[in-house]
């Protein structure tokens, strides 16, 4: 021991204080309080009808060794004879192309908007920024008559344009503010080798931009995956065109009381976004900080 | 390359991909080609796109094929377009060029956000003065409606709630933990993602989660398997059905949106707080400023704008925010909010000239939000 504090040593010290075991258990009784509800939903889709009906999920830790309480007969019907695998099928088929095409459409758009010189370009930019937060309810009873003109309604890709287009002011915005951070000389020489600026946005700008693509493609697909909105209004509850969140919502008000179907039901919903959310967790976070925080 | 390229030249299309001729015959020939195709390649990708837009709407083929179809046209189609139009462009005399090409780049999104944001929200307000079906002009009736209806004004109160609220406490939880897990040694990556989870899912599959919570059973019906009403009970109090509990139902539904916003705020405020420099903290520690001092005149002083934006976010979130409690109460025993009572009178009671008021009243008090976003933007820009 030394008498003398030096400026690490006190450092360390505040450091030692503070890490004491209260905050620690603050934290883990906070992880706790968040995980719990999902892991009483985890643990009650798989016991049987029998055994989430006369005992709480907690109940089952007494005797986790009672194979009898235990089944994936909720999968099994909720999967088929409520149409969950149908429904999984068809968000999947709502969310990939509704997650690609305003990528597309927004990676241009935020070039120009970063890279070219054209009059109002900064006023339209502005607008994209006051619409960033425009509500959606604000939309949806003219595109719903647009829709019905257009013989439109229900069909997915009604839903995927009008993913995109809601999509598309976030898209822009997260992806203009990336490109516009690209090295200002790499462009300009790029330029002055004769490349245009179609040449310029394909080989140079995508390629470096796939960090601020893949955080809002992930973005996009748990928004779409999870939305409930759109698709209830323009793609409706009918069973071939059922999304998830549909089923489930259905699921709900038919069955409302039927917890080893409901929580059976849920967590097919959960499964894709929480297990693109794990895998992908770091492009998440920084799109996050990207679209909220000024780097 | 070409040597006609000088570096001042900003906008150099074509040159570089044009190939050399050998005469004039040949230039003639190639250059009028050329521009024939620069004039037909629009409309053969117009009609591509309607044909399209004919199949994804009407076909009843194999949903597999449909969205390959759509994925096709969504990456191939997408950028097809977009070579095409500059295609043209090029072929356009040099001047308008330069003038014409931003366009090119940013006309496809501009009439996305036109056809689907901006025209729709100045057609909502003039539904807004309608009748249910559009078809006459009533005056300001929605709007009087709106500001009488007995659940209407429940929801603008409800919803106040929520705004009061919801964004301060996952603020405030979120600034703490975030605060607390800053320090761990060990586990702080884990400790976040099991804040962070529930923000993938869905607020209907949120909502299955917390009904389960909150479920309870009518005496004569079964054991409690509710979490809520096992603990109530263990605690030596009767059964309560929870979400029937006006107005407390209220805040037992806010409950979930602070369990899905949370995490959200945690990681923004975090990754804020890494940024504070550590040799101010450092400095001021060693002046003799204990934890919480260091925390209440450095930490958050440096992270204020972050508390700022993650606070608006929450807002405008819950605002918005009409599954939660369409699922869980269906707007029943005093829960309505002003998003729900939107769709509700629009979708379930197909009066478009009510929903859009509702609507309208929504997007008006999201307004300071919008100015208050704008003028931050502008600010940051003038930094860049």
């Amino acid at each position: 021991m030394t008498t003398v504090d030096t400026p690490t040593a006190v450092g360390k010290k505040m450091h030692h204080w503070y890490s004491n075991p209260w905050s620690k258990i603050v934290i883990v009784i906070m992880a706790i309080m968040w995980t719990i509800p999902t892991f009483g939903l985890i643990v009650s889709s798989f016991r049987t009808k029998e055994a989430v009906n006369t005992s709480g999920w907690w109940t089952a830790f007494a005797l986790p060794m009672d194979w009898a309480q235990w089944t994936l007969e909720n999968y099994e019907t909720v999967l088929f004879s409520n149409g969950f695998g149908n429904a999984f099928l068809n968000s999947l088929a709502v969310t990939i192309p509704a997650t690609v095409i305003p990528i597309a459409v927004a990676a241009f758009a935020a070039y120009a908007f970063a890279w070219m010189d054209f009059p109002g370009r900064n006023w339209l930019f502005v607008v994209v920024v006051g619409l960033l937060v425009v509500p959606l309810q604000m939309a949806l009873i003219p595109l719903l008559r647009m829709y019905t003109s257009l013989s439109l309604n229900g069909t997915f890709l009604a839903v995927w344009l009008a993913h995109t287009g809601f999509g598309l002011p976030l898209a822009i915005y997260l992806l203009r503010n990336y490109i516009g951070t690209l090295p200002r000389s790499t462009i300009e020489s790029a330029q002055i080798d004769g490349a245009s600026h179609f040449d310029i946005f394909r080989r140079l700008v995508v390629p470096l931009s796939v960090p601020a693509l893949a955080s809002f493609a992930i973005f996009q697909f748990l928004w779409v995956w999870n939305d409930f909105l759109v698709a209830l209004v323009f793609l409706g509850g009918t069973p071939d065109v059922r999304v998830l969140t549909l089923a489930l919502v259905d699921l709900n008000g038919n069955r409302g009381e039927a917890w080893h179907l409901l929580t059976a039901g849920a967590l097919i919903t959960m499964i894709l976004p929480l297990t693109v959310f794990f895998a992908l967790q770091r492009y998440f976070v920084r799109g996050l900080t990207a679209g909220s925080v000024k780097g | 390359m070409s040597d006609q390229d000088t570096g001042h030249h900003v906008d150099p299309p074509g040159y570089g991909a044009r190939p050399p001729l050998k005469d004039d015959g040949d230039k003639v020939k190639s250059s009028v080609l050329g521009i024939v195709a620069a004039v037909t390649l629009p409309f053969v990708l117009l009609a591509v796109f309607y044909g399209a837009f004919l199949i994804l709407r009407d076909s009843d083929i194999n949903r597999l094929l449909i969205v390959a179809l759509a994925l096709l046209i969504g990456v191939a189609g997408v950028f097809a377009l977009y070579w095409v139009m500059n295609y043209s462009i090029d072929h356009l005399p040099e001047r308008l060029r330069v003038r014409v090409r931003p366009w090119a780049f940013v006309g496809p999104a501009l009439v996305f956000l036109s056809l689907y944001l901006v025209y729709p929200a100045i057609n909502t307000v003039i539904i807004s003065f309608k009748d249910s079906t559009s078809d006459g002009f009533v005056g300001f009736d929605n709007y009087v409606f709106v500001f009488t209806d007995e659940a209407m004004l429940r929801s603008i109160r409800n919803t106040l709630g929520w705004i009061i609220v919801v964004p301060a406490v996952s603020v405030g939880i979120g600034l703490a933990f975030a605060v607390l897990v800053d320090k761990l040694r060990r586990g702080e990556a884990v400790a976040k993602s099991l804040i962070f989870l529930p923000m993938a899912i869905s607020f209907v599959a949120a909502s299955i989660v917390w009904r389960f919570v909150y479920s309870f059973r009518p005496e004569g019906f079964g054991e409690q398997i509710g979490l809520l009403n096992s603990i109530w009970m263990g605690l030596g109090n009767d059964p309560v059905a929870w979400l029937l509990l006006e107005p407390w139902n209220n805040l037992l539904l806010m409950v979930i949106m602070i369990w899905l916003q949370t995490g959200f705020a945690m990681v923004i405020l975090s990754a804020a707080i890494k940024g504070v420099p550590a040799d101010i903290i450092e400095a001021s520690r060693i002046d003799g400023a204990n934890e919480f001092q260091v925390f209440r005149r450095i930490t958050i002083p440096s992270i204020l704008s972050t508390i700022v934006v993650v606070m608006t976010t929450a807002i405008i979130t819950v605002m918005k925010v009409f599954d939660i409690v369409w699922v869980m109460t269906n707007g029943e025993f005093g829960t309505e909010v002003i998003a729900e009572r939107m769709i509700r009178w629009f979708f379930r009671f197909g009066n478009n000239g009510r929903g859009a008021a509702i609507a309208v009243v929504l997007f008006v008090a999201i307004i300071p939000v919008m100015v208050f976003n704008v003028k931050r933007f502008k600010a940051e820009e003038a930094i860049r």
